[in-house]
């Protein structure tokens, strides 16, 4: 483990020189769209975290998780399998410069869409896959109830998310008090509140929710029910690459069109069946809608076979942590998930 | 000049020649590429973040910092950090490392072998683990709610260890002028006795005790008085007095430990490499093993110590940069936060490599300096 540690730190550092280098020689290859790189690969190279639920090995080293699934979607857009797709994790300090100097195709890594990242660092950013909200872990016996209550406290954040800026924004406007401390190293993060070096900490609640369970005893430390931001992540690709991007942004809606209208991977060889036009030309029954727009007529068919709707992805991986769909229902369901019609 | 020049240009100055001018337009194909691929992902190149506000807080500054001030005040303030625990980590090195590298050649066994067993074990193991391990340590003791104060008002706690502090009620800014300028007083004092040649162990006690005492005087005529500060606990924290924050402990603990082991090899080859023959000479003169030590073979040693430990200290002072593993706001923490929230990670690197580079070069300037003034002594016939 200390091992690893050590090698992530290495490579963190040959990453920032990395950086250095490859923006230089990108220049230099002049490489078409990231789809014939992806082709010519044959794979995509995916940038994912290490949250449980959201991404993380198995026992057998597959990768596993909500974020995952996506990826293997995407897979299936591009190459009608879902196993061309290379997962590689990546700390959130250097995961946006590796994306830049195209050392991934896409990031699936929890990304929260910012201003800043689109217009400054030239991001494109797909549709909101998961609507998040940074949290607050404390631990229980302190008695704090709602984050107000943290006034003068020591608060963990973990160094290079947009965590270490909303809560400074948070006790700014409330005009209360804490002292931070930043820790890139997610071991010694977890370890600073377990130790009591800190009261809190501070993440997105996806993330924090997968972080407790890492703790020796998840039941001593509580979620505090506020929000401090709102974290919408989404998957994240370089600019400059159009049709790449509608790649990502009709994979996604494929799995949250599927939902609504009720197909599952159970049952979407019925829908074959369907009379509905829309649903034929959706599954591929139709294959001109397909063909017409340059994919596999039965591309969003195999991802729903495959991986499922959103509402699977979603019920596989996250339920079992004890996540609710809350916003991350489908708009029928009072929630935020809303997919442009299929047309 | 001319010399110079000639052999510079040495035996094929048109091979030369080229590959200046290959190195030269490598150099620009990079340029252009990075221009060129940061317009194209549409990256604004320039340092005019460096005076929009961080949103950031800092945990610990040397400087006031809140949220809010700009970027160029957060990256001072973690250049503040660095060069804080840099210059400590180097000092107190080199004071256990002597110290350590001289155990190492006692004729006491227990204490030889004792020596050499710590130096192996902190050469060879990552001083990334080695910081986790203190940092473990620091960890380890009691909360602030939990700690029980040690002589009334000394808290030990994986908050850090709090001490009652000492400041001024009254003219702080008069003993500040009061110190720089009986400082300065005494140190002319001195140079201008040794010019003279009359630099005594008298006259330079003299100047000390004028430095120290002048201020004092000051002091009671001001009608200041010290007041202490004790720390107690209060909300979350202990407040109150001086705290030294556990990753600041660690990671000064964790360099410290692992320079002083490189710097005890260092005394100690350097040492080993001072003829017996001297060490004969001086005790045949009567001298003690102290006495030889410290004017024969430490005089001599420190020609092959001096170059070695330079390096020594510029090495510190980059792996002090492993801070950002546990949490200290060191001045590549900082920097990557500024990275991460402007984008400008170009930018950045130039500030980094600029900023260690400045570091690392002036240390070397300093280090070469002393070096040639050892150099000389003892060579001279």
């Amino acid at each position: 483990m200390i091992v690893h540690k050590t090698l992530r730190l290495a490579i963190r550092s040959a990453a920032a020189a990395a950086f250095l280098a490859t923006t230089m020689l990108s220049g230099l290859a002049h490489a078409g769209p990231t789809l014939d790189k992806i082709n010519q690969r044959g794979a995509i190279k995916v940038g994912v975290g290490t949250t449980p639920g959201f991404f993380a090995p198995d026992s057998n080293g597959k990768w596993q998780g909500f974020f995952i699934d996506f990826g293997r979607a995407l897979s299936i857009a591009v190459f009608g399998t879902p196993d061309k797709v290379e997962f590689t994790s990546s700390s959130p300090q250097q995961r946006l410069p590796a994306l830049q100097s195209g050392e991934f195709d896409i990031l699936l890594s929890g990304v929260t869409v910012t201003t800043t990242r689109a217009f400054k660092l030239g991001f494109h950013f797909g549709p909101t896959v998961f609507y998040d909200g940074q949290g607050i872990l404390v631990r229980k016996d302190l008695g704090v109830t709602k984050a107000a209550d943290l006034d003068g406290a020591t608060i963990g954040a973990q160094s290079g998310t947009t965590g270490e800026l909303n809560v400074a924004d948070f006790f700014r406007k409330t005009g209360k008090t804490f002292t931070p401390v930043t820790i890139e190293d997610t071991g010694q993060f977890i370890d600073a509140l377990e130790s009591g070096r800190v009261d809190a900490i501070t993440q997105d609640s996806s993330d924090l929710v997968g972080k407790r369970t890492q703790l020796k005893k998840p039941d001593d430390y509580v979620l505090l029910p506020e929000r401090l931001s709102k974290e919408p992540l989404a998957p994240a690709i370089a600019g400059g690459d159009d049709r790449w991007l509608e790649l990502v942004n009709w994979t996604v809606n494929a799995t949250i069109q599927a939902e609504e209208w009720g197909i599952t991977s159970a049952n979407v060889d019925e829908f074959l069946k369907s009379e509905d036009p829309a649903i034929q030309r959706f599954l591929g029954v139709d294959p001109s809608f397909a063909n017409d727009i340059g994919l596999d007529p039965k591309w969003a068919y195999t991802i729903i076979k495959t991986v499922g709707n959103y509402g699977e992805v979603f019920e596989r991986h996250l339920k079992p942590l004890g996540w609710e769909r809350g916003y991350n229902s489908l708009w029928t369901d009072g929630g935020l998930l809303y997919s442009p019609p299929f047309r | 000049m001319v010399e110079k020049i000639r052999a510079w240009w040495g035996g094929w100055p048109l091979g030369q020649l080229a590959f200046l001018l290959a190195v030269g337009a490598l150099g620009a194909l990079f340029i252009a590429n990075v221009l060129e691929t940061m317009a194209r992902i549409g990256i604004l190149p320039g340092f005019g973040f460096l005076s929009s506000s961080a949103n950031f807080e800092i945990g610990e500054s040397p400087i006031a910092f809140r949220a809010g001030d700009t970027y160029r005040r957060a990256i001072l303030a973690g250049l503040l950090n660095t060069l804080k625990v840099s210059l400590l980590g180097c000092v107190l090195a080199t004071i256990l490392g002597v110290a350590v590298g001289i155990a190492g050649l006692s004729r006491n066994l227990l204490l030889s072998r004792l020596v050499r067993w710590f130096i192996e074990i902190t050469r060879n193991t990552p001083l990334l683990l080695q910081l986790f391990f203190w940092m473990a340590l620091a960890k380890a003791l009691p909360a602030p709610r939990q700690a029980s104060a040690l002589f009334g008002s000394v808290f030990l706690t994986n908050r850090g260890v709090y001490i009652p502090s000492l400041s001024l009620e009254g003219g702080p800014f008069g003993l500040a002028a009061a110190l720089v300028l009986t400082g300065l007083a005494s140190l002319a004092f001195i140079l201008v006795l040794r010019a003279a040649g009359r630099l005594t162990r008298r006259s330079g006690t003299f100047a000390v005790m004028l430095a120290l005492a002048a201020p004092l005087a000051f002091l009671v005529l001001s009608g200041a008085r010290p007041a202490a500060e004790l720390p107690a606990l209060s909300g979350f924290n202990i407040r109150g007095g001086l705290n030294l924050s556990p990753e600041f402990a660690a990671l000064l603990t964790g360099l410290v430990v692992k320079f002083a082991a490189l710097i005890a090899e260092i005394v100690r080859a350097g040492i080993q490499s001072v003829g017996t023959g001297q060490w004969e000479a001086a005790r045949a003169l009567g001298l003690h093993d102290g006495q030889i030590i410290r004017l024969v073979v430490l005089p001599q040693a420190l020609r092959v110590i001096t170059p070695l430990t330079t390096s020594s200290y510029l090495d510190l002072t980059k792996d002090s940069s492993l801070a950002v593993a546990i949490g200290f706001p060191d001045l590549v923490s900082i920097v990557n936060t500024t990275a991460n929230t402007t984008g400008q990670s170009l930018e950045a690197l130039i500030i980094l490599i600029g900023a260690f580079l400045t570091i690392n070069l002036a240390l070397s300037v300093l280090m070469n300096v002393y070096n040639n003034r050892v150099a000389l002594r003892g060579s001279r016939r």
